[in-house]
């Protein structure tokens, strides 16, 4: 067996590495709840396995979705990621011809030009030089656009990069090390041997030209061995560790497991994963708008992963769900970090005891306006208006105000205290025996969606205005209006509701496009998810957001939450509507009216039936 | 500072014997803009927990400022914190992260606000 002491560092990092991952790797496994092990077991052999390693291959070697973001972050990754693993399985393969042992030690493959350092003899030699030279200019091409992106981020896309940590560093520059060290030992050894490829043959012969090479061959394969060995040991405590650990990620999720109600062993799994390539920082609004850059999900993970939480960073975020939209892993950092929050404030669900036994009262629909919408009460107004133009028979759950949704009490981690208030809106909802709630807060939208469990329909009024149209019970009039609309976080991204509302708007006014539309729109900066937020930095979101939601001078910005319609409106000189005040106005244009839906019967009342629910005080 | 001819009293409704002023300068340390509140009332008007209690964040303000804290916090834990006041205020006070503050203050510090 051929052997030199030199390769001892990098096999010592590498058992080290090994060691430390399996051993994470077995506790995480052992630590997943038995459903989970269950899910695990159930589709292990199915096509999921297949497709995560198709996401693999695609993510974590092609990184398809950095290429979405911009082209030279993309290439970065990719030829660092893909183009090392080429040369190891490339290196390895050229291993196999030569030998004829059939197992060789793991260094073997690594160092092989050391060893072998004339191998004209085999087959191919000639075809896998030009391979293995070829892999390692792309990687090294890789190494100059990481290092480049360090000092000109702007050339990749992005306004600021990743603060790192000195841990961060150190495994980062034992990386940028590893490449230029290797082209060296093999250049040295091809100048003394008189072999070597386009690239290690030519600098070879450069160097042979004024250096005495034939010293340098044993420290230039030392350091390239040592800085291996030293990446290897960094790996697991560093930033790093994503790149096994997206991978088991991308399995478990495709076997159907995902963050739940508290963060545990998978949330690890995701935590591990981010790579803080940075990403999401720019993408953050209280970044690019407010200037604050030390709470996006980078930092927030990372902390997370150190165990060095901060409260602040934890409240101050808005949910708004963008750093997760843009994430190349994918990492559900909005649940992470609502999870986070809960254990901070105080849990006291018994002081709600104050509210009295729910009201409600029969009807076939019941209308839950919000807290927010009452704020806003031309929203309430043209709902109340379209229920009667379209004859329901409804009841206005929350005419006289009435309880919070819950889920701003939950997304302060609150889950005790938002149960309680659910209990108390869960009774009358179900009392009233209505088959369809229809909210105009996406805030409660989403609550009712997710959390209430409820065995009637829930539609946001976007969605109900719509069935409207599609049901033929309203007439609409075309008004000469452009509109742009701005898609509410948790409508949009959080609820996945985006052809509704612009289909109904389609109906209506002639709809411009905004560049931050659908998954990518933005947050009004009114978010009820930030606690900590300065008003100076709301304001400064505000006006950011209205100012690229009128770059095509629409006549008005539409939305469709009645927070967003009040948080943009304070600083917009375009006069923000919500969907329900615009589909009123067509309602009412004088053709409409005309209309045998306004014409024939008269409007149906609502029956007064009002009963009484208890609900348990627990 | 420039002297307008103004004068202004320092505050002394709260220089009571028995109350512990510490949260307030607390609650401002967390919150600075808890000093903006001017007592307006507007977050009073629209409050969802006041439609069914005595409870409203100008009261609380003013039980905190006075350092009747215990009576703070009684008030305080009834908030549903749906962020009505926050959106209403004129002053533009963070009254969701105050009345956050002074529960998490007191479940950390009760010997210093007590
Ligand atoms: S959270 Fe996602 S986008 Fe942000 S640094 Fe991590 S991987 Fe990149
Ligand atoms: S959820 Fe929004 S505010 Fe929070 S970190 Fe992500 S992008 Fe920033
Ligand atoms: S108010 Fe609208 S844009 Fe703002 S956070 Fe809520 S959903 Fe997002
Ligand atoms: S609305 Fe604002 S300024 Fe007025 S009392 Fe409430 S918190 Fe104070
Ligand atoms: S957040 Fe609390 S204090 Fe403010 S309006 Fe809602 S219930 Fe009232």
């Amino acid at each position: 067996m051929k052997f030199d002491l030199f390769v001892l560092p990098f096999t010592v990092g590498l058992v080290v590495m090994v060691a430390l991952l399996v051993f994470k790797y077995l506790k995480w496994l052992k630590a997943l709840s038995r459903e989970e092990k269950e899910k695990i077991k159930q589709n292990v052999f199915s096509f999921c396995s297949l497709k995560a390693l198709k996401e693999i291959f695609l993510e974590c070697l092609l990184h398809r979705r950095i290429f979405k973001v911009n082209l030279f972050l993309g290439f970065m990754h990719t030829s660092l990621a893909f183009g090392w693993f080429l040369l190891i399985v490339m290196g390895n393969v050229e291993s196999k011809f030569f030998s004829d042992v059939p197992l060789n030690p793991p260094y073997y493959p690594i160092f092989f030009r050391f060893f072998e350092p004339a191998p004209s003899a085999f087959t191919f030699s000639a075809g896998f030089t030009f391979f293995m030279d070829f892999f390692l200019l792309v990687v090294l091409s890789g190494v100059v656009l990481a290092f480049t992106k360090r000092f000109y981020s702007k050339m990749f896309g992005m306004k600021k990069t990743t603060v790192m940590k000195p841990g961060d560093k150190f495994a980062l520059i034992s990386l940028w090390f590893i490449f230029p060290l290797r082209l060296l030992a093999e250049s040295f050894t091809s100048g003394v041997y008189g072999h070597g490829g386009f690239l290690t043959g030519t600098v070879g012969r450069f160097f042979a030209s004024f250096l005495p090479v034939g010293s340098l061959i044993y420290p230039s394969w030392w350091a390239y061995s040592v800085s291996l060995g030293v990446f290897f040991v960094a790996l697991p405590f560093s930033r790093y560790m994503h790149i096994p650990t997206e991978a088991l990620l991308i399995f478990l999720r495709q076997y159907g497991l995902k963050n739940g109600k508290e963060n545990g062993v998978f949330s690890d799994i995701e935590i591990n994963s981010c790579p803080r390539c940075g990403i999401c920082i720019d993408k953050c609004q209280l970044a690019s708008a407010a200037h604050n850059y030390s709470v996006q999900s980078v930092y927030f993970l990372r902390s997370v992963r150190e165990k060095s939480v901060e409260e602040k960073v934890t409240f101050d975020c808005l949910l708004c769900g963008r750093c997760k939209e843009y994430c190349p892993v994918k990492i559900d950092t909005i649940s992470i970090r609502q999870n986070q929050r809960s254990g901070y404030l105080p849990d006291h669900a018994e002081a709600y005891n104050y509210l009295k036994p729910a009201r409600a009262q029969k009807a076939d629909m019941i209308y839950f306006a919000g807290c927010m919408t009452h704020l806003t009460p031309a929203i309430q107004h043209s709902m109340l208006k379209i229920f009667r133009a379209a004859r329901e028979n409804f009841w206005f759950m929350d005419e006289d105000g009435s309880v919070c949704c819950g889920r701003p009490l939950m997304m302060a981690g609150k889950a005790e205290s938002a149960k309680r208030l659910m209990e108390h809106n869960i009774a009358a909802i179900k009392a009233s025996g209505a088959k369809l709630l229809v909210t105009s807060c996406p805030i409660c939208y989403r609550v009712f969606r997710e959390e209430y469990h409820l065995d009637i329909k829930v539609m946001h009024h976007t969605q109900y205005l719509l069935k409207l149209i599609n049901e033929n019970r309203v007439q609409l009039s075309h008004q000469d209006l452009t509109v742009v609309y701005h898609d509410p976080c948790e409508l949009g991204r959080g609820c996945g509701v985006y052809e509704e509302p612009r289909a109904v708007l389609q109906n209506i006014a002639a709809l411009l496009k905004v560049k931050n539309e659908r998954d990518h729109s933005l947050c009004c900066g009114g978010s009820l998810g930030n606690l900590q937020i300065s008003t100076a930095q709301r304001t400064a979101v505000q006006k950011d957001v209205v100012a690229r939601l009128s770059v095509d001078h629409p006549d008005i910005i539409v939305t469709a939450c009645p927070s967003c319609k009040k948080t943009l409106n304070i600083a917009s000189p375009v006069p923000v509507k919500d969907i329900a005040e615009i589909f009123v106005q067509s309602l009412e244009q004088p053709a409409v009216l005309k209309h045998h839906v306004f014409e024939k019967e008269p409007l149906q009342k609502v029956k007064k039936e009002e009963i009484v629910v208890s609900y348990s005080n627990k | 500072m420039k002297n307008f001819g103004f004068y202004i009293q320092p505050d002394s409704q709260i220089d009571f014997d028995n109350n512990n002023r510490n949260l307030a300068a607390l609650v401002s340390q967390r919150e600075p803009s808890f000093d903006w509140c001017i007592g307006c009332g507007t977050c009073t008007a629209t409050c969802t927990a006041g439609n069914f209690t005595g409870f409203n964040f100008r009261k609380v303000a003013l039980l905190v400022h006075r350092g009747e804290n215990e009576q703070a916090l009684q008030e305080v834990e009834k908030c549903m914190l749906c962020g009505k006041c926050n959106l209403a205020c004129p002053r533009g006070v963070n009254t969701r992260n105050v009345v956050a503050s002074i529960q998490k203050i007191f479940s950390r510090y009760q010997n210093l606000v007590y």
